[in-house]
């Protein structure tokens, strides 16, 4: 973008600004104008009260008492005048910029909160946050002195107006310096923009470094690398330094120079008003009002100045929030809800192919080629395969946080993408590998203010109930303050395995027809997760653990079919079927049994650690051999 | 306003300025060349007021002067103070290049110096924050400190000059006139140091409320999968509104007070105005003042007033640098409980570590005991399993062996030598531990394996891959070792960031390993081909891994048994499964069940 078309951008800006906040921008503008048109007021009355009232005192030696009182009464009215206009455009130019920036905010985060998480993955963390706090706060940074600018273009009217009505002559010089100064301001906002445009960026770029160092402190502590990881970041700072300095030299050199211009003109009119007054056009008294003009009017055109400098840094943050709340590919949700919302979802995957793409926006290699299975209502799936065979995808696939690039999802069997939000948050639920706390109590973690699919409130009971099924009661139990601990950011206050019980609770308490668990259980214990299992299978076998009978309260809203991805043997043996993937493949179908005997990779698979227990057995009987020969 | 808020001052206001001048010791950068600066901010201001004085001269001398108006004069004033302007013009623009190069510099400095400082924190101190709020102790609050120190620092250094030299010039003028000025100021300066307190408290809650707000959009952001899951956007949209909502207000009630404390400037300036007419004149009417005179003054006062009018909103806008200020010099002042000694330390003697806990305890400030009376010695070259029961108090135990907390009491000692007198150099490149969480940065494979040793070459690089044997693994990325990992790894499993994470410390090729759960997201027949390989490797140095599947317990020399904070058993695995009732036997028992 030229400069020119920047500067016409941030108008376009601003005119949005006074779209979205008419009235409140009124306010200002009043307050403004009555500021302006004061403060010229402030000059014409200083003038005149000196001319008429000083002057001739001074000259006869004899003053009017009650005439200078009223005078200064006068000027000094006029100051109260000036606040409260000072009232009308401060309040109202900070009001307008702070709903702006909220209304934004708002808009981007609510943006944030429909769009894929397709899209979510394919930009930085640290870009998001920037485009819902500092960009929207640059954009609307010019809103601040932006009543005063325009209460400045009515004052310098107003002001060239009042010149013509005195003199012709110094209003011509009038003439000559205001719009010079206007033109030295575009000058020096265009000498800004790209220079601005630079250090944002890099204190973006400096910001990330920070970012990714504190998220991996542990790693940076545990390898002593804190001197590299400070060089890497020093190194980003001086660049940030540097064109923060640039950006500075082109202020240093301009700011002087609006600061003179006014000057220089209360000096040319001296020498006008000099000419004037002996052609006797004009009294000392209109020299000395053109002249003081001059000197109250220098202040306020900076305001313009300020307008004018912040516009390019406007555009760029402006042109970021519009492409979040420009960007496309909303995950619609359809209008379907499933037949029979009562009882266990069944699940089918048909001929599904799935790859991510990257931050530029191009597709990689295929995660899934050709993903075909299914899950029959109230029964258990195992989904087994090596690291980075696709696991953790079809768990995504089948909560439907993606969709499918070909082939169909389905839910009792109608495609993922036709049924309703609440129809599919309803039925699934999805335990990710690694778990999420958010900064909320413990209530509002497990129950997150939802309803069931029956329609139920999830209630402190629902929310007992869960974190009992989790084995999460215990540990909840002994906060303090219960279900009411608040957990602090991404739950830090806790352990990896009671985030991870948590997280197994929240999705128990919404009673889901089809429980995904994506290695969720790891830190729970075989007997809990047997447990879990089969009362969501419907089996009632008791089983006692120290927080009492778990399997007793088996209720048949509870029953659920289990897709679960898992490496234990004892998981997979609660399993009907197992589904064996080989890089994004399913390799084969079929019972454990069946796998074992029949597909080799599976069976080095899960019987990795019996294998090399035998080994070491042997190993041991050999080396009791060789002791014997010995 | 009021007396008793005034009296009651000194001694609330206390860490204002006392932040303000530990901010700047920290910055000693900022001095450079001071005085030179502060020269040129004189002359800077010289020329505003060359133009009063210009009026006085040319009014009593050109316009009234004895003869009728003299032009020839005026122009001579004219152009001699046309003259003074060019130079203060330059010295402004000399004055401004010098005030930003020296104000960056030392910024760039306190930036890096927090970041590193935040890193030299320990663990604890890192997880008690808001990660999103310690970024912006090295972005936006430094942000903010450059910008007052720019604009306002700037504005405050020119209007305080103006203010000085418009007195003395007002002085020579008439005394009485600038008492009159004065008079009418003094009241603000209470005024404005009863709003600098309420700023200071509002600017504050300004900033707490944006760390919060910032707080729920990351939460929104990186927890967008399980909003998303769960359907609870409008939850979630509800929370955000609320924490946008708040800081809004925040901000909305600091810029009220704000107003409100600069129209009392307004008045006293109508006031200072409103007086000068009123005495000057009356001065005049005794022949103790021209009407040059008293124009200049008239201009002299508003060259009084202006700055005193921006002063009075800079400081108050200084509230919120201040602010960050306090911000950063909490960081900075905060000194690391877990310290570096530095040269005053020792370095681990040469070979194999051997480790010793000597009746250690520890507990979180504030909470129960989560390791008890840990006494125990693992001698050098053996490996370690150390198991327990989530909560037992397993990783506590690997952080205080990795010295990322120092026990409560009680200490712990690494070839002798107590790891408090341990230099971290020596301590981190011998003694090297694998997370749970394999953080990766955004870069590549290599780059990430790279990170203990960057000098390592490729062909190396690929050996390690290859004697853990993942080569196979590598081939199947999509670009290899070249492959980029995206954000925190995310372009990989969770798995796969594991592995890693394990080749990571693998070429640290540390005397003492310790792995926390390292291979908690790995497939069993990876983990064990893992196993086998680390086995082959640690021969010569120390292990001690934190075991989430007995797997690995099996194959270590020794294991040790954490129970509720407790060691409640140790030996090798044969010898505590014979033990039919204890805690291993069972965790073992429930191992084989969910394995066969």
């Amino acid at each position: 973008m030229t400069s020119g078309k920047v500067l016409l951008k941030g108008l376009w800006v601003l005119g949005r600004a006074v779209r979205d906040e008419p009235h409140v921008f009124a306010i200002s503008v009043v307050g403004s104008v009555v500021f302006s048109l004061l403060t010229i007021a402030t000059a014409f009355v200083s003038g005149r009260v000196v001319g008429e009232i000083a002057l001739p005192a001074i000259d006869d030696r004899r003053v009017a008492t009650g005439a200078l009182l009223l005078g200064g009464v006068a000027v000094l009215a006029v100051s109260i005048g000036k606040i409260i206009g000072i009232f009308g455009r401060r309040l109202g130019a900070g009001a307008m910029q702070f709903r702006l920036q909220a209304r934004y905010r708002q808009a981007v985060t609510r943006r944030y909160l429909r769009l894929p998480l397709e899209w979510h993955q394919r930009h930085a963390t640290g870009t998001l946050l920037s485009n819902a706090n500092a960009d929207v706060e640059s954009a609307w940074y010019p809103i601040a002195p932006f009543p005063m600018a325009v209460g400045t273009v009515v004052m310098l009217v107003a002001a060239i107006a009042s010149l013509f009505a005195t003199d012709w002559a110094m209003a011509l010089v009038g003439v000559a310096i205001f719009p010079s100064l206007l033109g030295v301001n575009v000058a020096y906002s265009r000498r800004m923009a790209p220079r601005v445009a630079r250090s944002q960026q890099l204190r973006a770029e400096v910001s990330a470094v920070a970012h990714e160092s504190f998220d991996g402190a542990l790693v940076v502590k545990t390898m002593g690398r804190e001197a590299a990881e400070t060089e890497r970041f020093t190194a980003k700072t001086v660049e940030l330094r540097d064109a923060t300095i640039q950006v500075g030299r082109v202020r240093a050199v301009f700011d002087p120079v609006l600061d003179a211009l006014p000057s220089v003109g209360t000096l040319a009119v001296l020498v006008v008003g000099g000419l004037r007054f002996r052609q006797g056009a004009v009294e000392v008294t209109d020299v000395v009002s053109v002249a003081f003009l001059f000197t109250v009017l220098a202040f306020p055109v900076r305001a313009i100045g300020w307008v004018l400098a912040e516009l390019p840094r406007s555009v760029v943050g402006w042109e970021r929030i519009r492409h979040v709340l420009d960007a496309e590919g909303d995950m619609a949700y359809g209008t379907t809800t499933p037949p029979e919302p009562h009882k266990p979802a069944a699940l089918r995957f048909d001929d599904v192919h799935f790859a991510y793409t990257d931050a530029a926006g191009e597709r990689g290699g295929d995660v899934l080629s050709g993903v075909t299975f299914d899950v029959p209502a109230g029964r258990t799936v195992a989904l087994v395969g090596s690291t980075g065979s696709g696991k953790s995808t079809i768990a995504a696939l089948a909560a439907r946080l993606v969709d499918p690039h070909t082939g169909t999802v389905r839910v009792d069997g109608v495609d993922a993408r036709e049924l309703t939000q609440e129809a599919l948050v309803g039925t699934v639920a999805l335990v990710a590998q690694v778990p999420f706390v958010f900064d909320d109590t413990i209530r509002g973690n497990v129950t997150l203010d939802r309803r069931t699919a029956a329609g139920r409130p999830v209630d402190d009971e629902a929310a007992w109930s869960a974190l009992r099924l989790a084995q999460a009661d215990g540990f909840v139990q002994q906060l303090g303050e219960g279900l009411d601990t608040k957990v602090g950011e991404r739950g830090t206050s806790l352990s990896g395995g009671q985030r991870q019980r948590l997280t197994i609770a929240r999705a128990l308490a919404g009673a889901p027809r089809l429980l995904v668990l994506d290695d969720a259980t790891s830190a729970v214990d075989p007997r809990v997760e047997a447990a879990i299992l089969a009362a969501l299978r419907g089996d009632v076998t008791p089983l006692r653990t120290p927080s009492g009978p778990t399997a007793a309260e088996v209720d048949t809203d509870r029953q659920a079919s289990i897709l679960v991805v898992a490496y234990r043997r004892a998981t997979i043996a609660l399993a009907d079927e197992v589904v064996y993937l080989e890089r994004g493949r399913v390799a084969a179908r079929g019972t454990h049994a069946d796998l074992l005997a029949t597909v080799p990779g599976y069976a080095d698979l899960v019987t990795a650690y019996e294998k090399a227990e035998a080994e070491k057995e042997r190993e041991h009987v050999f080396d009791d051999e060789e002791t014997v020969t010995a | 306003m009021t007396t008793v808020a005034t009296e009651a001052a000194p001694s609330q206001e206390a860490p204002k300025p006392s932040v303000l001048r530990r901010g700047l010791r920290l910055s000693p950068e900022l001095f450079t060349g001071l005085a030179g600066t502060l020269g040129l901010a004189v002359l800077a201001t010289a020329g505003r007021v060359a133009v009063p004085v210009a009026i006085q001269q040319g009014i009593d001398r050109g316009l009234r002067a004895p003869g009728g108006p003299d032009v020839g004069v005026l122009t001579l004033i004219v152009a001699v103070t046309a003259g003074v302007l060019f130079l203060t013009m330059f010295s402004a623009a000399m004055m401004n290049v010098r005030l930003f190069t020296v104000s960056e510099t030392a910024l760039a400095g306190i930036r890096t110096r927090t970041f590193r400082h935040i890193h030299d924190l320990s663990m604890l101190h890192q997880q008690s924050e808001r990660r999103g709020a310690l970024v912006s102790r090295v972005t936006g609050d430094v942000d903010q400190i450059s910008q007052f120190l720019q604009f306002g620092g700037l504005i405050f250094l020119i209007s305080l000059g103006q203010v000085i030299v418009t007195t003395a010039v007002m002085l020579v003028y008439s005394w009485q006139l600038t008492l009159v000025v004065i008079l009418a100021f003094a009241p603000l300066v209470l005024v404005v140091r009863h709003f600098q307190k309420r700023l200071s408290v509002l600017y504050l809650d300004v900033r707490d409320s944006i760390g919060a707000m910032l707080g729920a959009i990351a939460e929104s952001v990186v927890g967008a999968s399980v909003v998303r899951a769960y359907g609870v956007q409008h939850r979630t949209a509800e929370r955000l509104d609320t924490a946008i909502e708040r800081s809004r207000r925040a901000q909305f009630r600091a810029q009220t007070n704000n107003v409100i404390s600069m129209s009392f400037g307004e008045f006293a300036a109508g006031l200072a105005l409103g007086g000068v007419i009123v005495v000057g004149t009356l001065l005049g009417v005794d022949g103790k003042l021209t009407i040059g005179q008293l124009t200049a003054f008239l201009f002299l006062a508003t060259l009084f007033v202006q700055p005193v009018q921006v002063a009075t909103e800079v400081l108050n806008e200084a509230q919120n640098a201040i602010a960050g200020w306090r911000r950063v010099l909490d960081i900075i002042e905060t000194s690391p409980d877990v310290a570096d000694p530095g040269t005053a330390g020792r370095a681990l003697p040469e070979g194999a570590v051997d480790v010793r806990f000597d009746h250690v305890h520890f507990a979180y400030p504030g909470g129960p005991e989560v390791l008890t009376d840990v006494d125990l010695t693992v001698t050098a070259r053996t490996r370690v399993a150390v198991v327990g029961e989530t909560g037992s108090g397993k990783t506590t135990f690997a952080k205080l062996l990795t010295r990322l907390m120092d026990p409560t009491t009680g200490s712990v000692l690494l070839s002798g030598v107590p790891l408090t007198e341990v230099r971290f150099d020596s301590l981190r490149s011998r003694v090297v531990m694998v997370p749970q969480d394999g953080f990766l940065f955004d870069a590549t494979v290599a780059d990430n394996v790279r990170f203990a040793r960057p000098d390592l070459s490729d062909v190396d690089l690929e050996l390690a891959f290859t004697e853990l044997g993942l080569l196979d693994w590598v081939g199947g990325l999509s670009d290899g070792l070249r492959t980029e990992v995206g954000e925190r790894g995310e372009a990989l499993s969770v798995g796969e960031r594991q592995l890693v994470a394990l080749a990571r410390a693998y070429v640290a090729d540390p005397d003492l390993l310790v792995l926390d759960e390292a291979t908690s997201a790995v497939d069993p027949a990876t983990e064990v081909r893992l196993q086998r390989t680390l086995d082959a490797v640690t021969r010569g140095r120390t292990t001690i891994a934190i075991a989430h599947r007995l797997s690995t317990a099996q194959s270590a020399d020794e294991v040790i048994v954490v129970d509720k904070g407790h060691v409640v058993q140790r030996g090798p695995h044969a010898d505590l499964v014979a033990d039919t009732d204890s805690i291993y036997a069972r965790l073992y028992a429930s191992w084989l069940e969910q394995t066969r």
